[in-house]
C-alpha cells in the first residue's frame, strides 16, 4: 500500500499542492542546502506522509467518477437519491486530502501508534511485513484445495517464522494442533463450517 | 414493567446453565486477552464474532460483555507487572502501580486494581439499570430526523475527542464511509463502486473491516517494530491488602465510577480521559503526597474503577441509542446488525429478555471475575512470558478464521490482507483506527436516516432539524467542533480583562 515505498508517490503532491503560504517553504528548504538529488530524497522522506494525501486523493476521485458516472434515471425515489451521500464523501475525501498536505507541509506529523511490543526507536522491518503479507495471501491461495487445517497450520508455522521463531521441532507441532482444535471446535462444537479438504477425508 | 423486576427475570435469564457457561467462557477470554499484550478488547471482540454465528443472541452478548470488562480487570495486570500499557486505558494504572510492584508491593497493587474494577463496575452497572430504561423512555418518540443527527455526533465526537489531529481523524472517518458505500444502495439497489464485481455487490462485511483494521493492522504494525527485548514481568505473589491499605482505598473505590461512568457514556474516547482525571482528583485528595510517582495505592484504586465504570457508561448509550462510544461499544453494534436487532429507545421493548440478561450477566460476570482475578493473579501474571511470534502468529491465524467463517469465500481472505495494510498505514501515519469502524458501522445506516427524514420532509433541509432533540443535538455538535475556537476566545478575553485590571 502506501506505506511500502511512500516516497514514490509523493513525489507529484509536495509542489503541485495548492498550498497557499506553506509551499514555498517545503521546496525551497529540500534545495537550499547543497541542491543535489540526495536532499531531495531526504526531504521526500521527511513528508512521505504525503502519500497518504496522494491516496485520499485518488480514493476522492475513484468515489466521485463512480458516482457521476452512475446511472439512476429510473431508480431515483425520494428528493435525494444514491448518489448525494457518496459525491458528499467524494468531496470530503478532495478536501481533507488537500488540508492534511498544508498540514504536512507546514510541518504536521502524524503520530505513528506505539505499543507494547513495539520499539518505534529502530527502523521498520519491511522484510517481516512482506513475509507475513506473502504467507497470507498464500493461505488465501491454499484453504480451498488443501482445507482449513493444512493451511491454517501453515499460516500459524510460516507467520511465527516470519516474525523469528526458531524452534524447529515445537513451531510446527503448536501450528499443527492449534489448526486441528480450531478446525474441530468450529466446525463441529459451533457450527461455523470450515473446509476439511482432502486431509479430513482421509481421517 | 419497572426496572428492578425486570432485572429479576434478567437474571433468570442471565443464570440458566447454559448463558452462565457464556459468561465464564466470557470472562475467562477476556481476562487472558487483556493480560496478553497487544490484544486490545476492540480486537478480541472483533476476533471472536465468528464465534458466535452458530450462537443465538442472548449468549453471545452475554460473552461479549463478559470480554469486555474481562479485558478491563486484565489490562491492569499487565501494566502493573510489565510497566508498558497497551491499552490508553491502563496507561495510568502503570504511573502507581508499577513503581508499587517494583518496591514489592505489587500484590497490593493487583488487589487494589482487581477490587477497583469490581467496585467501579457494580457502581457502575447498577447506574446503568437505574438510568438505562429512562433514557430510553425519554429517546422513545425519536424519528429519522434524530437518529441522523445522533449520527452525526458519534461522527464528529470520535474524530474531533480522540487523537492529537482532527483533519487525520477526519481522513479515517472518510475512509470508514468510503469503505460502508461499496455494495448495493439500500434503498435502491444501485451498484455503488463494486466495478463490476459481483463479490463486491453484497459490500465488504463489517467483521471483515474491523478485524482487519484492529487484528491484522495490529500484527502488521507490531511485527514491522518488534522490541528484541521483551521486558520483564516482575514476579509477584497472591494479591491481598493490609488493613491500612484498604483504609486508604475504599473512598478512591467509591470515587472512581463517579468520574467514569458519565465520560463513558459520551462519545469521548471511553476511559482514557476519566482514568486520568480520576488519577489527578485522588491526586489531589490524597494524605500522602510524597508518595505519589513513587507507588501511592490509591492512583491504583481510583482510576481502575473509573475504567470499568465507564464501560458501563458505554453500555448505556450503545444499548439506548445505538451510539457507540468505544471501538468494544462499535464492534459490539455491528454484532447486533448481525443479528438483524437495531440497539436504541425500542430495544428494552422489543428485545426485553436479551438486554436484561445482558445487564444481569454484567453483575454475575464481576463476581466471576473478582473470583478470577484475586487469587489467580500471579497464573495470569504468566501469560506475558508468551513468546512474542507465537502471540502475533495467532492473531493471523484466528484473524484468517474469522473472516473466512464470514461467508466461506477465500476472496475474503485478501480483502481482509488489504484492509489490514490500510490499517498498518494509518498506524504508522497516525490515523486513528476508530473513527473508520465507526464509519463502516454507522455509514450506512445513517445515509438511510438522512433520506428517510428527507422523504418525510420532501426533500427540504428542514427537516433535519424540526425536532427539539435533533436540534439539541446539533448544538452539541456545534459546540465540540467550535470548541478549539471557544477555548481560544475565552483565553483572550481573560488575558485582555487580567491587563485592563493590572
Amino acid at each position: 500500500m502506501t506505506t511500502a515505498e511512500p516516497t514514490g508517490p509523493a513525489e507529484p503532491t509536495g509542489p503541485a499542492e495548492p498550498t497557499g503560504p506553506a509551499a514555498p517553504t517545503g521546496p525551497a528548504e529540500a534545495v537550499a542546502p547543497d541542491g543535489g538529488p540526495p536532499t531531495r530524497r531526504a526531504w521526500l522522506r521527511e513528508h512521505s506522509e504525503l502519500g497518504v494525501c496522494v491516496m485520499l486523493l485518488a480514493l476522492g476521485v475513484i468515489v466521485l467518477t463512480d458516482a457521476l458516472t452512475m446511472d439512476v434515471a429510473l431508480t431515483q425515489r425520494g428528493p435525494i437519491g444514491p448518489r448525494t451521500v457518496p459525491i458528499a464523501v467524494g468531496i470530503g475525501l478532495l478536501v481533507v486530502s488537500v488540508l492534511l498536505a498544508v498540514d504536512v507541509l507546514r510541518g504536521g506529523r502524524g503520530e505513528a501508534e506505539g505499543g507494547e511490543d513495539i520499539d518505534l526507536s529502530e527502523p521498520a522491518d519491511w522484510r517481516t511485513v512482506l513475509l507475513l503479507s506473502g504467507v497470507f495471501l498464500a493461505t488465501a491461495v491454499l484453504i480451498e484445495p488443501v482445507g482449513f487445517p493444512v493451511a491454517g497450520a501453515l499460516l500459524f508455522w510460516g507467520a511465527a517464522y516470519a516474525l523469528g521463531s526458531r524452534a524447529v521441532h515445537r513451531d510446527p507441532l503448536i501450528a499443527a494442533g492449534l489448526s486441528l482444535v480450531t478446525y474441530a471446535v468450529f466446525n463441529n462444537l459451533l457450527g461455523v463450517p470450515l473446509p476439511g479438504g482432502p486431509l479430513m477425508g482421509v481421517l | 414493567m419497572n426496572a428492578f423486576s425486570s432485572l429479576m427475570d434478567g437474571f433468570g435469564t442471565a443464570l440458566t446453565p447454559v448463558n452462565l457457561l457464556w459468561a465464564a467462557v466470557g470472562v475467562f477470554l477476556g481476562t487472558a486477552i487483556g493480560v496478553l499484550p497487544g490484544i486490545g478488547p476492540a480486537m478480541a471482540v472483533a476476533l471472536l464474532l465468528p464465534v458466535t454465528y452458530g450462537l443465538e443472541p442472548t449468549g453471545a452478548f452475554i460473552m461479549f460483555a463478559g470480554i469486555y470488562y474481562g479485558a478491563m480487570f486484565g489490562g491492569s495486570t499487565t501494566s502493573i507487572l510489565l510497566n508498558t500499557p497497551g491499552e490508553s486505558a491502563a496507561v495510568v494504572a502503570a504511573m502507581e502501580g508499577n513503581p508499587m510492584a517494583k518496591s514489592g508491593r505489587g500484590a497490593q497493587a493487583l488487589a487494589a486494581a482487581a477490587i477497583g474494577h469490581f467496585a467501579g463496575g457494580m457502581i457502575g452497572t447498577i447506574l446503568l439499570v437505574a438510568l438505562a430504561p429512562k433514557v430510553a423512555d425519554l429517546a422513545v418518540d425519536i424519528g429519522a430526523p434524530d437518529y441522523f443527527a445522533i449520527m452525526v455526533l458519534a461522527f464528529i465526537a470520535v474524530t474531533s475527542v480522540l487523537g492529537s489531529s482532527r483533519i487525520r481523524g477526519l481522513a479515517s472517518l472518510l475512509i470508514g464511509l468510503t469503505l460502508g458505500l461499496v455494495g448495493l444502495d439500500q434503498m435502491t439497489g444501485q451498484q455503488r463502486l463494486t466495478f463490476g464485481s459481483l463479490q463486491l455487490a453484497d459490500g465488504i462485511d463489517v467483521v471483515i473491516v474491523a478485524v482487519g483494521l484492529f487484528a491484522i493492522g495490529e500484527a502488521l504494525w507490531v511485527a514491522a517494530h518488534l522490541r528484541r527485548t521483551s521486558g520483564r514481568a516482575i514476579p509477584v505473589g497472591r494479591p491481598w491488602l493490609g488493613r491500612q491499605d484498604v483504609k486508604r482505598t475504599w473512598k478512591s473505590w467509591l470515587r472512581g465510577p463517579l468520574i467514569g461512568f458519565p465520560f463513558g457514556a459520551i462519545p469521548a474516547g471511553g476511559a482514557e480521559i476519566p482514568t486520568f482525571l480520576s488519577y489527578v482528583t485522588e491526586k489531589r485528595l490524597s494524605k500522602h503526597k510524597d508518595e505519589w510517582g513513587k507507588g501511592a495505592i490509591e492512583g491504583v484504586a481510583g482510576p481502575e474503577s473509573a475504567s470499568s465504570a465507564s464501560a458501563a457508561g458505554t453500555l448505556v448509550s450503545m444499548l439506548t441509542l445505538g451510539l457507540p462510544t468505544t471501538a468494544v461499544a462499535a464492534v459490539m453494534l455491528a454484532a447486533f446488525q448481525q443479528y438483524g436487532i437495531q440497539p436504541g429507545p425500542l430495544l428494552f421493548e422489543r428485545e426485553s429478555e436479551l438486554v436484561w440478561g445482558l445487564i444481569a450477566s454484567l453483575f454475575v460476570g464481576m463476581v466471576l471475575l473478582l473470583a478470577l482475578n484475586l487469587p489467580l493473579a500471579p497464573v495470569w501474571a504468566k501469560l506475558l512470558r508468551i513468546p512474542r511470534p507465537y502471540l502475533y502468529a495467532g492473531i493471523l491465524f484466528f484473524a484468517a478464521v474469522g473472516a473466512y467463517a464470514v461467508g466461506g469465500e477465500a476472496l475474503d481472505l485478501v480483502v481482509l490482507l488489504i484492509i489490514g495494510l490500510i490499517g498498518f498505514g494509518m498506524r504508522r501515519y497516525g490515523l486513528p483506527v476508530l473513527p473508520a469502524v465507526i464509519g463502516v458501522i454507522l455509514g450506512p445506516n445513517a445515509e438511510q436516516q438522512l433520506r428517510r427524514a428527507l422523504q418525510i420532509s420532501d426533500g427540504s433541509v428542514s427537516g433535519l432539524v424540526d425536532t427539539p432533540f435533533s436540534v439539541s443535538v446539533y448544538a452539541v455538535v456545534a459546540l465540540i467542533v467550535l470548541w478549539p475556537l471557544l477555548r481560544k476566545v475565552a483565553r483572550g478575553l481573560l488575558n485582555s480583562r487580567r491587563n485592563v485590571t493590572e
